[in-house]
């Protein structure tokens, strides 16, 4: 099972706070562990040292916040490689896709 | 600086030898905390979701319904300094003092989304994968945001300089790769770029037709004058007149939206000589770095 990050986007008004909400409402139903972080922006101005951790190791990570070019490029920002094949990392859109669509993808199991 | 801020992280545990949140209970509480500038890692007794990172060093506030005592918990390798905290009956609003207090006790930073005086955090972020380094950035930037590495190479260098919802050096890159994440629409905001985006870029003034332009005419008149016996050394007030007929190009071309012109302290503008200054030295660096790439593959 990958690891989940979600984005707040807290300190802006871009991600409908509908989707950002309903997603965040959805994985607190799930059963699942996850991160959450208040905006994935701030912190890579800041050069979170935890930027780096929450990518480090082997297992998947699925991101949901914004547009992937955008959050692979923040995290360059920040000093954090982010891995370029696509298998590993996938971001989620809650500017563009629905709640529904980004929960399949976050809570589905690798393997299927 | 604004961004001298160290990280918190906060561990909602719900895992062996805690009673788990009701869903509501639980979304209350992680989404007031997101939007107060908080990280909140949700650990579950569940195999579902791998576990979380943890950051060595950094410190950690455990909250969780212990039934009435929370576990004392120490990093054994000393490094991280773990609080715990029983929230068993307490509103989401007290938990959320709860752990304010212990922020403001241990001194630690927050930037808080909403509150006077944070920094919104609004930059240039560039995507490599675009970007040709043609500098063009480096030498519009009023406010020195970018810079070069020791490869010569386009950075972001002074991302706190940058001004807040100003999108202007986005739409001077011709390759469409300095993207703002939180600007409202594409490409800019990170959205896919597509071929008309590209074109519409291509057609764009460059730096010098848009400022320099009237720089360099109103320099090479300033310099004509200078010649004059009756020339004098220009008056403050007549630089400050020339910033505001930069300004006003700038406003014209409609790539600095009018909020944040109207916000711009006119007399902490560079003047048209250091702009001129600043386009020759951006155009030497991008040909000595567009060299350098050449004598390295060849
Ligand atoms: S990464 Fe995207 S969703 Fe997250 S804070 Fe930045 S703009 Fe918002
Ligand atoms: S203006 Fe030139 S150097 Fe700056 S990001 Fe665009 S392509 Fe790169």
């Amino acid at each position: 099972m990958s690891k989940i990050l979600y984005c707040r986007c807290a300190f802006a008004k871009v991600v409908p706070d509908a989707t950002k909400d309903a997603v965040l409402e959805k994985l607190c139903e799930s059963g699942a562990a996850f991160e959450s972080v208040a905006d994935l922006c701030e912190m890579a101005a800041r050069k979170d040292e935890r930027l780096n951790d929450l990518l480090a190791g082997d297992e998947g990570v699925k991101i949901a916040a914004c547009y992937p070019r955008a959050v692979k490029w923040l995290f360059h920002n920040a000093g954090v490689s982010f891995p370029n094949d696509g298998e590993r990392i996938n971001v989620l859109n809650m500017r563009e896709q629905n709640a529904d669509e980004i929960m399949e993808s976050l809570t589905q199991n690798d393997d299927e | 600086m604004k961004n001298d801020i160290h990280p918190v992280q906060i561990i909602l545990y719900e895992g062996d030898g805690a009673q788990a949140l009701a869903p509501s209970e639980r979304f209350a509480l992680i989404s007031q905390m997101l939007d107060k500038g908080y990280a909140v890692l949700r650990v579950t007794a569940s195999e579902s979701g791998s576990l979380p990172t943890l950051s060595p060093g950094i410190p950690l506030t455990v909250i969780g319904n212990f039934d009435g005592s929370a576990p004392d918990l120490e990093d054994a390798a000393g490094r991280t300094g773990i609080t715990t905290h029983d929230i068993s009956g307490l509103a989401v609003d007290a938990v959320l003092a709860l752990i304010e207090q212990g922020r403001v006790a241990d001194q630690t930073g927050l930037n808080q989304p909403g509150e006077a005086g944070m920094w919104k955090p609004w930059f240039p972020v560039i995507d490599y994968d675009r970007c040709t380094n043609c500098m063009q950035c480096l030498s519009f930037c009023l406010f020195d945001v970018y810079g070069v590495d020791d490869a010569q190479k386009i950075q972001v260098k002074n991302q706190d300089n940058c001004k807040t919802n100003c999108p202007a050096c986005s739409r001077v890159c011709p390759e469409v790769a300095i993207m703002f994440p939180k600007y409202a629409s594409g490409p800019i905001n990170g959205d896919v770029v597509n071929q008309a985006d590209l074109e519409r870029e291509k057609m764009k003034v460059d730096i010098s037709s848009l400022l320099g332009g009237d720089i360099y005419s109103r320099l090479r008149d300033r310099s004509e004058a200078a010649k004059s016996r009756f020339s004098k050394e220009r008056s403050p007030d007549k630089a400050l007149e020339e910033r505001k007929r930069c300004l006003t190009k700038l406003q014209q071309s409609g790539i600095i939206p009018d909020e944040v012109l109207a916000e711009l302290d006119l007399a902490s503008l560079p003047s048209p000589e250091e702009i001129q200054r600043k386009a020759a030295e951006a155009a030497a660096r991008a040909e000595a770095a567009r060299q350098a790439a050449a004598a390295e593959s060849s």
